[in-house]
């Protein structure tokens, strides 16, 4: 029989694992989502084929990664209550409502236009069918909405009071949604769905383009892609910046474990670019570092003192190796990102963005550095919460479930066997879609697939009653 | 009656609601995946999928919904049977997923189509399997220890839970097989006449001994069902189920292509209902009550808001587009 504490970490791991896998394809879909938007939006005002032409190219992508997303969303939905009854009990009265209307306004819209996006260009006629595809969009937007109002909730508590079972509930919910993170962390987000599908649309084009650099199509995905990285990535970092003020101010501990200060500087501390910390000996060895500059970043004041974790108590540090490593791996890739973006802008200028090889292979390399980045992201964000589920109120081990952890080890392997299987192929397939070139007259699903959407809309059945549907041409 | 205990009573109805409406719309498409074995033609399993394709993610909706409000609206019952129905529910998650996927993935790969049909199959069975168990386990009670689940991690397997499993793929069963009556022409539709039958007869079987069973389970249950004066209220729900079993027998008789699914519904209702019967007012039974695990009344009333303007709406368009939906399938355009 293994300890609680190991339960724990199981517990951790198998919501680490879900998690992940789930973050991969609202990430992609929110931000094809909106892309999908764009097309349509360019295809009605230009009335160039090429638009809508990519429109149903990446319409038959954005409904296999949807698909997935339903199915590993109501994992997670499920998730909070098996592996985390504690915190469910203690924070159900706050973070429910908040998902709840995710469900009641985001899933119900998305599921309400799916299937009509997907099916009923032909039968709804453009301008509604256009809306559906908007109402999409901003259904994938309200989603991350709610769901980043309720973890940065976990991040950032306010708005709320503790009730005589101790239960946290609701003191102001205007406060409690708008907490002080959430408007960071929610703009930090939607630019990392953004780039991530720029990215991928990007190296897509690309590889295409290394093929065949005459097509429309590639030509015009992989444009845009670029001009959303080169205006994109650097706002991004601007918004990170912001993101780590906000941190800095209401979880201090976090950003040191970020930048690996165990100990607190008089004055001028130095940016640790690479080393390796230790959590025992609270050191950071092989350290390489740029003198000042941390306080400059941090405080916008290269003499600036700052304190480090000797000032938290031993117990509520995070794990910082994993924190510090996470968080470069993510700043590194958003430098990357900047930097093909600036390249792109160099061989527009110069006439060669669809001639440059050397641009198409860097585009094609960095196809899932969005992934990456947002995973990376994501872990520094939650693993430098740590220990604390709610942070500075209820710490992690309070919010788990009663359980041993066999049962929690062996569920976990379940997950781990089903999640490869079932999502290695979804890859395949996505992959294969994309292998194919965008060609003209593409159709959309194929008229011998069922008219699946997310939902039930009239409009869907309406168009759905008629034959031929989507004919391939 | 307080205002706060009227709040838990509305939110009880409307998670029940959220839970029934689940039950039955994903039931048939669940069914329909319980039904797969028995057709091995290729022509036939397309139509059956493309019957259900549209509306299983729409379907599957309610099931989040249903444990997103438990979780919202009553934190302290969620807290307490998710770890309680651990496996059953981890089960359920992964049936889904295999299930879910198979919807989009079956279209795309002709070669591995036998694949994602077993997945198709097996996802619908294990996910129907563990539903069932799940609910004999909330109705034997779970041990609650304070304001956690107190038992351990193989209290939910009992000679009960496995026939309530085993009752929920019946019924799931008949409303496939009663929806493939509907949906469906020809040779195919007499082959799902036949499994109405079948499944028919197992479903009543299955009513009967966990009827019987049940009362067994908690003197409470018991006292609910056959004491004086409550056995005039409660006798009309086995009467109905009776008639409505009935009235069932003679429309399959009678080759009545739509009137078995939806009397089918009214069957599930009734099983519903009396359920509901026993357990009212707990939520985790004979432990804890809708009041105790009620979230606070400003959480209630927040959610209410939204509740009262989006179910309306969502129900609206479910039903119309349900409507337009109706009508045969056939292998040529979706729809006709």
């Amino acid at each position: 029989m293994l300890s609680g504490l190991d339960a724990i970490v199981l517990a951790r791991a198998q919501f680490a694992f879900t998690m992940s896998f789930h973050i991969i394809f609202p990430a992609f879909s929110i931000g094809l989502a909106s892309y999908l938007a764009v097309l349509e939006a360019l295809w009605l005002i230009t009335g160039r084929e090429v638009f809508i032409t990519l429109f149903h190219y990446w319409l038959k992508i954005f409904a296999v990664a949807f698909g997935m997303g339903v199915v590993s969303g109501i994992v997670m939905s499920y998730q909070f209550g098996i592996n985390w009854s504690g915190f469910s009990d203690k924070a159900g009265a706050v973070i429910g409502p908040l998902m709840a209307y995710e469900v009641l306004t985001a899933f119900f819209l998305e599921a309400g236009f799916l299937g009509v996006m997907l099916f009923g260009l032909k039968r709804v006629g453009k301008g509604l069918h256009f809306f559906a595809t908007l109402m999409v969009a901003v259904g994938t937007l309200l989603s991350a909405f709610w769901i980043l109002s309720a973890n940065s909730w976990m991040q950032t508590p306010a708005g709320y009071a503790v009730n005589a079972e101790g239960q946290f509930i609701a003191a102001d919910w205007w406060t409690l949604i708008f907490n002080p993170s959430f408007p960071y962390r929610l703009v930090h987000m939607v630019l990392a769905a953004y780039l991530t599908t720029a990215f991928v649309v990007g190296a897509v084009g690309a590889f295409h383009l290394l093929r065949d650099s005459v097509s429309d199509g590639p030509r015009v995905m992989f444009s845009m892609a670029m001009w959303m990285a080169a205006l994109v990535a650097p706002v991004q970092i601007l918004a990170g910046d912001q993101h780590g003020l906000n941190t800095l101010a209401h979880q201090p501990a976090k950003v040191m474990a970020m930048e690996g200060h165990f100990h607190s500087s008089s004055g001028g501390a130095p940016l640790i670019l690479f080393g390796l910390p230790s959590q025992s000996r609270a050191t950071v060895d092989y350290a390489v570092e740029i003198p000042k500059a941390s306080s400059l970043i941090l405080k916008h004041d290269p003499n600036a003192p700052l304190a480090g974790l000797d000032t938290v108590p031993r117990e509520n540090w995070p794990y910082v190796p994993v924190v510090f490593w996470s968080f470069r791996i993510m700043v590194g890739i958003g430098l990357l990102m900047l930097a093909l973006g600036l390249a792109s802008l160099y061989a527009r200028l110069r006439g060669s963005l669809f001639q440059s090889r050397r641009l198409h292979w860097f585009a094609l390399a960095m196809g899932p550095s969005g992934f990456v980045a947002v995973l990376a992201g994501w872990v520094t964000t939650e693993v430098g919460r740590q220990p604390f589920t709610i942070y500075g109120l209820l710490r992690t081990a309070e919010a788990a479930s009663p359980l041993a952890a066999p049962a929690i080890a062996s569920s976990l392997l379940a997950f781990v066997v089903v999640y490869f299987i079932v999502f290695a192929a979804g890859v395949i397939y996505i992959l294969r879609l994309m292998a194919a070139p965008p060609h003209r007259g593409e159709g959309g699903p194929e008229s011998h697939m069922p008219g699946r959407s997310a939902g039930l809309t009239p409009a869907a059945a309406v168009a759905l009653s008629g034959t031929g549907v989507g004919r391939r041409a | 009656m307080n205002i706060p205990g009227d709040l838990a009573t509305i939110w009880a109805f409307i998670i029940a609601f959220a839970v029934f409406a689940y039950v039955v719309m994903d039931g048939f498409d669940l069914g329909l995946g319980l039904l797969f074995p028995l057709f091995r033609d290729k022509r036939d399993r397309d139509l059956m999928m493309n019957s259900v394709a549209p509306v299983w993610d729409g379907n599957e909706t309610w099931l989040v919904l249903g444990g997103g409000g438990l979780f919202a609206a009553f934190p302290l019952a969620y807290a307490v049977l998710m770890p309680a129905l651990y496996t059953p529910i981890v089960a359920m998650l992964l049936g889904l997923v295999f299930r879910g996927v198979a919807f989009e993935f079956r279209w795309r790969s002709p070669h591995e189509r036998s694949l994602w049909d077993l997945a198709f199959a097996g996802g619908s069975f294990v996910a129907a399997l563990a539903q069932g168990i799940a609910l004999g386990a909330i109705l034997q009670g779970v041990k609650v220890d304070g304001r956690l689940y107190g038992g351990g991690w193989w209290d939910w397997l009992t000679p009960f839970s496995i026939l309530t499993g085993c009752s929920v793929v019946a019924g799931y069963g008949l409303l496939g097989a009663a929806w493939l009556v509907m949906k469906t022409e020809g040779d195919l539709r007499e082959r799902a006449y036949a499994m109405t039958w079948r499944f028919l007869v197992a479903t009543l079987l299955a009513i009967v001994l966990v009827s019987a069973a049940t009362p067994f389970l908690e003197v409470a249950y018991w006292r609910r069902w056959f004491a004086w004066p409550n056995i005039l209220a409660t006798a009309p729900v086995p009467i109905a189920v009776a008639i409505v079993a009935a009235l069932i027998v003679r429309s399959l008789a009678a080759r009545d292509d739509r009137r078995p699914f939806f009397l089918t519904l009214v069957l599930f209702a009734l099983s519903y209902a009396g359920l509901g019967i026993s357990i009212y007012p707990y939520v985790v039974p004979q432990s804890i009550t809708i009041w105790q695990a009620a979230a606070p009344a400003n959480s209630q009333q927040f959610m209410l808001v939204g509740v009262a303007i989006m179910i309306p709406i969502i129900l609206i368009y479910t039903g119309f587009a349900y409507w337009v939906f109706r009508g045969k399938v056939n292998a040529e355009s979706g729809y006709h």
